[in-house]
């Protein structure tokens, strides 16, 4: 840990805030998007389909070049942002959540959209037959049942926000206090000499993070499992 | 005021529903070989499928009307819909399946009360687990006193026994029979055993084919 300087400290809360505020903010879109791809069929539904796993496939710096079309400062978006609202995403940690949330979009909807579409709707079919209206159904009914989906969902999130470094990179470049995260520090260690150290010990640091994640969202999940089978 | 009058018409792949018919009976069985239509029927009724023409009147009042643009959604209709695999929610306790419905409703008296339903159903000493734990019956009778729970003007039963084994099917009988003596809430047995309309129905309608194909009283059915 000695190898560790302030600006590392900062790099990890840096990422650990980055990521968290990513998987959060985007998780209610993300069900809202995997319970419309599983549940309905409708027009510019592949093309819908095909545009929120995009960042998948794509390769990281090219979603990160678009964004910087778009939100950067002279971008349109970016414009827009600023002009209204006072909000600046190029080179701030905003920017490099807004990358990471892009590009751990994909992973969320894909796990979450697999619970909803193990339900059949039989459930829903009783619960509006004893008179519950259709928001009422998702809210009691459809989405505690997809919770351990959405648990899922929400660490593989993170963890993929954790990660982010080709967007980022690219969108937000490598600033201290901004955008350096453990993933680009890390980077940047291996480019200057004598950099080993603090490179392994950020590099065990992500791995400590990954595994507490893990488990808390273990933990999580047995805890709404568990009651659900007591036996008598 | 004719009770229940069924004029519809749907149709999905080869299955052809035609079904017209007319009852005042408020212990009515529709009766019919397995593949007639019945459960179709009942979905139509609670609307949970939406027929392509014609219309359903409970109490005069109409649920659909082709004609007129009228479909009122399930959630609005208060039927009691007690399906054949039960459909119990597994992540709310049995106090919590039962209180359900009674979530929807407007506050205030409830002409049926919950310890009513639990007496009436022995439901208190399941209270408190979740549906994973119960065997087939008890999940039959938590299922029946869910719908009761929901203040139905009807109550649709789908097959009540066909889930269960020999031993539970005299077991949910018994509850069956009180169910018909309290008479909270009239009710329609979808069946195709012909001693669960003999225990359940004042009136038998015939359904083959999709098509209704006559009525009698139980009466004269027992007799025939």
């Amino acid at each position: 840990m000695t190898s560790l300087g302030p600006e590392d400290y900062q790099a990890i809360w840096l990422s650990v805030k980055i990521a968290s505020v990513a998987s959060l903010a985007s998780l209610p879109f993300a069900i809202a998007m995997a319970f419309c791809l599983a549940r309905f069929r409708f027009r510019g539904h592949m093309l819908l389909n095909v545009l929120v796993h995009l960042p998948l496939v794509l390769p990281p710096v090219v979603t990160g070049y678009v964004l910087l079309l778009l939100f950067g400062r002279q971008g349109p978006l970016g414009q827009m942002l600023e002009a209204c609202c006072g909000i600046v995403l190029s080179f701030r940690w905003t920017g490099a959540a807004l990358a990471a949330a892009i590009m751990a979009f994909p992973l969320m909807v894909r796990t979450i959209r697999v619970s909803f579409e193990q339900g059949d709707g039989r459930l829903e079919q009783a619960a509006a037959s004893l008179g519950a209206p259709p928001w009422a159904i998702f809210f009691t009914i459809t989405l505690p049942l997809a919770m351990s989906g959405i648990v899922s969902g929400l660490l593989i999130g993170f963890a993929k926000a954790l990660g982010e470094f080709g967007a980022t990179m690219t969108f937000v470049s490598n600033i201290p206090g901004q955008s350096r995260t453990i993933a680009t520090s890390i980077y940047g260690y291996t480019q200057i000499p004598d950099g080993e150290a603090p490179a392994l010990a950020l590099a065990g640091i992500s791995i400590a993070i990954s595994v507490v994640a893990l488990a808390l969202s273990e933990m999580l999940m047995r805890r709404t499992q568990r009651h659900r089978k007591a036996t008598p | 005021m004719t009770f229940l009058a069924l004029d519809v018409s749907y149709q999905r792949g080869d299955f052809h529903l035609e079904f017209l018919m007319q009852t005042d009976a408020t212990a009515l069985a529709l009766f019919g070989p397995s593949g007639a239509g019945k459960t179709t029927l009942a979905h139509v009724l609670a609307g949970l499928l939406t027929p392509q023409r014609g219309s359903v009147m409970l109490n005069g009042i109409p649920l659909f009307d082709h004609q007129a643009r009228i479909n009122v959604p399930p959630q609005r209709r208060r039927i009691g819909y007690v399906f054949q695999d039960a459909r119990l929610f597994p992540h709310l306790t049995i106090k919590n399946n039962l209180l359900y419905g009674r979530m929807w409703q407007p506050k205030g008296p409830s002409p049926i009360a919950f310890e009513d339903v639990v007496s009436l159903l022995d439901l208190a000493p399941l209270l408190d687990r979740y549906p994973p734990s119960l065997s087939g019956g008890e999940r039959q009778r938590v299922a029946i006193g869910r719908a009761l729970m929901s203040e139905p003007r009807l109550l649709l039963l789908d097959e009540p026994l066909s889930a269960l084994d020999e031993a539970r099917k005299d077991e949910i009988i018994a509850y069956l029979k009180r169910l018909r003596l309290a008479a909270l809430v009239p009710m329609i047995t979808i069946t195709h055993r012909r001693e669960e309309v003999l225990l359940l129905a004042d009136e038998v309608v015939f359904v083959d084919r999709g098509r209704c194909t006559g009525a009698q009283s139980t009466a004269s059915f027992a007799a025939g």
